[in-house]
């Protein structure tokens, strides 16, 4: 394997804008509300930025084509800025490239930039869309909830559970998100339920409630990103470092080969055993003190806790139960409420990840903040369990 | 030895059965007078069914099992899908026919089935497939509505070892308009019943098959079995008097449990009539349609050996006693299907015609190097063990059986009959796919089920007046979950 970006690459500022139903901002909005937080985090000026990298999914339904809304919005002097699209990994997307561009030296500083506005699209969910000319012929009318709904059957028979104890452990995951997002002023939904509302919630696509679902939600992130030597002059000895960005994307084995059992993701397990070699994490369960998984339903939380290496296979139901991923757990996730209580913008999700696991590295998470973590790790999923984009993620400090 | 004649025959009739009880109570405060009619259930196709789809269930039952490839396939149908475009050329796509296949449609009157039969009959000319169904349109209230069921049928004629001979056949034609329908007028229009009886039916029923007996020396007591396709069975007996034919002699009208599926309906009384013959009894098939077809038949002694799963289907409705969801299913009724609904179907012509055997005959591919089934067809083998380039040979999933690996009851996704079933399934012999699932009772799919699969509509295009088809995993015939 390559040496890796690890620590090649400084965070130096970061900004996130509240997410919920904006209807009081368009795209341009979001994006400067998160650049201004960014850019005055960092105390830089505005032309120090060489390039840009600009995450959008839902391009023709909401922010536009393209890479020129991000350079008009904030009228920037004509510098390199390219969109990215890749599912739901699209903001950590836009933070790899900016990252790739600085640990390869092709420039000094960088700005990643994610934004979606999924209100405008008027749907409850993620909008319809076609899945191409010749995919939509033949592939079947899903939706995210019933697409990621499959792990939750074919989990419960793979390790012989009763659905009913099934659903208790993913209660308790949306439970835990809720229990998190009351405390973070940027979430979108800030009220906590109870195990018995989430159970009693009505269907979605079996075995998943509402609550079992994240929220749907505009949003816009951002990250600065420097050479390390740009941070010193800056900040000093410690700052945010790059550990690891690794990517996986599915090569059609989990949609057309029996292998794959339906009920883990395979390329999350990819790209996490190739992030903590990036990383030189040798023990996730020792070294990783904080993660951003993506949980856009609760059983997608519940199966990544073991695509992660953090549980062990099959124990994922009972460490939850057990609130090993709580706040006051031994590996809290989603700290900052997760897509659960974010909702999930997709083009700004990754990103916003990233935002909270920089503030805690920097102990600037307020009534969030845990105690000294080590590493944090951010986590997408884009597409479908049988087919998708997993992106995995690692910061910590510099020193 | 070989001779010619029905090789062998199929049937289709959709599980849904609207109770007629049931449809009484919606629609008798507007017409009490149907209220004779209420008993008894007739079938009618999910959304996704239409006399395409039907015509294929019942050409892959009379395909399967070592007969003969037909050279020829006529679609017989006064309510097929399109007016212009061979509706038959999809159902051969369905059946993966060689491409040399004769394919085309039939239709204008309720004889259009038995007139096709009667043509190859006496053409002779290799192995015809008749495939047949029909999805009448009716308006709320109408005797159609209460006397019509949707099904289709299908006869393989040629040379081999038939399980009926065809003794003969007549027409007479005669331009009596008991009913019609036009493009324009979209439902049929329905004339006074006793008048046809009178003028139509036991004049005409003679007139064809007097000749026809004679001919074949045969007498009316010779008759083991009378076949009398008419919308209101209780007109079979004036026909079978006409003829002197014993009334105990008529074949069964399945009104109980289909109704009438108009040009079809002659093949499905048939193939229920097939499916019980004993070697050695004699046919008489009429059909009516401004006019009479008579068809004489005997069974041979092979027509035990080959039973098509008819009485099977016909035990196996599910009632349905909810009139909006059967007026729902036939797009009878505009129900708010919400914003998901507003999805652009458009076709893309170019990919459905270079990928029309994947599609339409569920063609995938088979690695030479590995052996691994996959669909679609690629240009590198899926198993992660291989991956070579340019290995695939053809291999079609449609007449495999496969279970369920994932599986989830979707209530947000659009479909006409709420929750959307889809899944991962996993094929006999290797190939996994994600797909729509039909059929299946609220509960019926589990992980682990078996799944056989069925050819269907996949989205209706309304803004263009088109609809796509694709296949679609049900339940296995006679298993669990259906």
């Amino acid at each position: 394997m390559a040496e890796g970006i690890r620590d090649k690459v400084a965070i130096i500022g970061m900004g996130c804008t509240r997410f919920g139903e904006r209807w009081d901002a368009r795209p341009e909005d979001l994006v400067t509300e998160a650049f201004e937080e960014a850019i005055a985090d960092a105390g830089i000026e505005k032309d120090q930025i060489e390039a840009g990298w600009f995450g959008v999914f839902y391009d023709e339904q909401n922010v536009g084509k393209s890479a020129y809304p991000l350079s008009q919005y904030l009228r920037l002097p004509n510098i390199p800025v390219t969109r990215v699209e890749n599912l739901c990994a699209t903001g950590t997307e836009a933070l790899r490239g900016a990252t790739y561009a600085v640990a390869a030296g092709a420039c000094d500083i960088a700005l990643a930039m994610g934004c979606e506005k999924l209100k405008d699209t008027g749907f409850s969910g993620l909008p319809e869309r076609t899945k191409g000319t010749f995919e939509d012929l033949y592939q079947p009318g899903f939706t995210p909830p019933g697409a990621f709904a499959q792990l939750g059957a074919a989990y419960a028979a793979k390790h012989r559970l009763n659905m009913d104890d099934l659903k208790r452990a993913m209660a308790h995951v949306s439970w835990k998100s809720h229990e998190n997002g009351a405390r973070n002023d940027k979430a979108h939904l800030r009220r906590k339920l109870t195990m018995e509302q989430i159970l009693d919630a009505p269907m979605v696509a079996y075995p998943l409630g509402v609550f079992d679902c994240c929220g749907v939600s505009d949003g816009a992130a951002c990250a600065i990103v420097a050479r390390p030597e740009i941070a010193r002059e800056l900040v000093g000895d410690s700052f945010v470092t790059v550990k690891a960005m690794q990517l996986a994307p599915s090569n059609g084995v989990e949609m057309g080969h029996q292998s794959w059992d339906g009920a883990h993701t395979l390329t999350t397990r990819k790209a996490a055993s190739r992030a903590y070699e990036e990383a030189g994490v040798s023990d996730p369960l020792a070294d990783i003190s904080v993660t951003e998984v993506h949980d856009c339903f609760s059983i997608t939380e519940l199966v990544l806790m073991e695509d992660l290496g953090l549980s062990q296979d099959g124990a994922a139901p009972s460490d939850i139960l057990d609130g090993r991923y709580d706040a006051d757990g031994a590996i809290p996730c989603q700290i900052d409420g997760g897509l659960k209580c974010f909702g999930h913008p997709i083009g700004a999700s990754g990103l916003r990840m990233t935002y909270e696991i920089y503030l805690q590295l920097l102990g600037r998470a307020g009534e969030r903040q845990l105690k000294s973590p080590n590493f944090g790790l951010a986590h997408n999923l884009g597409g479908i369990p049988n087919r998708n984009v997993a992106a995995v993620s690692i910061f910590g400090m510099s020193d | 030895m070989t001779a010619f004649g029905i090789l062998s025959y199929g049937a289709y009739v959709p599980r849904r059965r609207m109770s007629r009880t049931h449809l009484f109570e919606a629609v008798g405060w507007a017409q009490p007078s149907l209220k004779g009619l209420a008993k008894g259930a007739r079938a009618f196709g999910a959304w996704d069914e239409d006399p395409i789809t039907m015509a294929v269930e019942a050409a892959r039952a009379a395909l399967a099992g070592g007969v003969p490839k037909p050279d020829a396939l006529c679609f017989a149908s006064t309510t097929a899908p399109f007016l212009d475009r061979q509706n038959a050329g999809v159902i051969a796509a369905a059946l993966d026919l060689a491409a040399e296949t004769h394919v085309y449609d039939g239709g204008g009157s309720q004889r259009a089935a038995t007139s096709a039969l009667m043509r190859a009959a006496t053409a002779q000319n290799g192995a015809t497939l008749v495939a047949t169904a029909e999805q009448r349109p009716a308006k709320s209230a109408s005797v159609t509505e209460m006397l019509s069921g949707d099904a289709g049928a299908a006869l393989l004629i040629g040379a081999g070892e038939p399980l009926a001979d065809i003794i003969g056949a007549n027409a007479v034609y005669a331009d009596i308009v008991d009913h019609y329908r036009t493009a324009a007028s979209g439902e049929d229009y329905v004339l006074e019943e006793r008048w046809f009886r009178d003028e139509g039916l036991t004049k005409l029923a003679p007139q064809a098959a007097g000749p026809l007996l004679e001919k074949a020396k045969l007498a009316a007591g010779d008759i083991d079995c009378l076949i009398v396709p008419v919308s209101n069975p209780a007109l079979a007996g004036a026909v079978a008097r006409a003829l002197d034919i014993g009334k105990d002699k008529l074949a069964g009208s399945l009104f109980n449990e289909c109704g009438h599926a108009g040009a079809a309906h002659p093949l499905l009384m048939l193939a229920a009539a097939l499916e019980s013959a004993t070697p050695g009894q004699v046919i008489l098939m009429t059909a009516f349609g401004q006019g009479c077809d008579a068809v004489l038949l005997r069974a041979t002694d092979a027509v035990s050996k080959r039973r098509t799963a008819l009485s099977g289907q016909l035990e196996n409705g599910r009632i349905e006693t909810n009139y909006t969801k059967f007026l729902a299913a036939r797009g009878a009724i505009d129900i708010d299907w919400g914003m998901r609904a507003e999805r652009d179907s458009r076709t893309a012509q170019t990919v459905a015609y270079d990928k029309s055997r994947d599609i339409y005959g569920f063609v995938g591919g088979v690695c030479s190097a590995c052996g691994t089934p996959q669909f679609p067809k690629s240009r590198r083998c899926v198993n992660p063990d291989c991956g070579a380039l340019d290995t695939q040979t053809d291999y079609r999933f449609a007449d495999l059986t496969a279970t369920v690996k994932s599986y989830t009851e979707d209530w947000m996704a659009f479909t006409r009959e709420p929750p959307l079933v889809y899944g991962n399934v996993s094929f006999e012999g290797g190939g996994n796919k994600f797909m729509e699932m039909c059929d299946f009772e609220p509960g019926g799919v589990a992980v682990g089920t078996s799944v056989a699969m069925n050819f269907r509509i996949k989205d209706i295009d309304a803004a263009r007046g088109f609809h796509r088809y694709f296949w679609k995993a049900g339940p296995v015939p006679g298993g669990a979950g259906g």
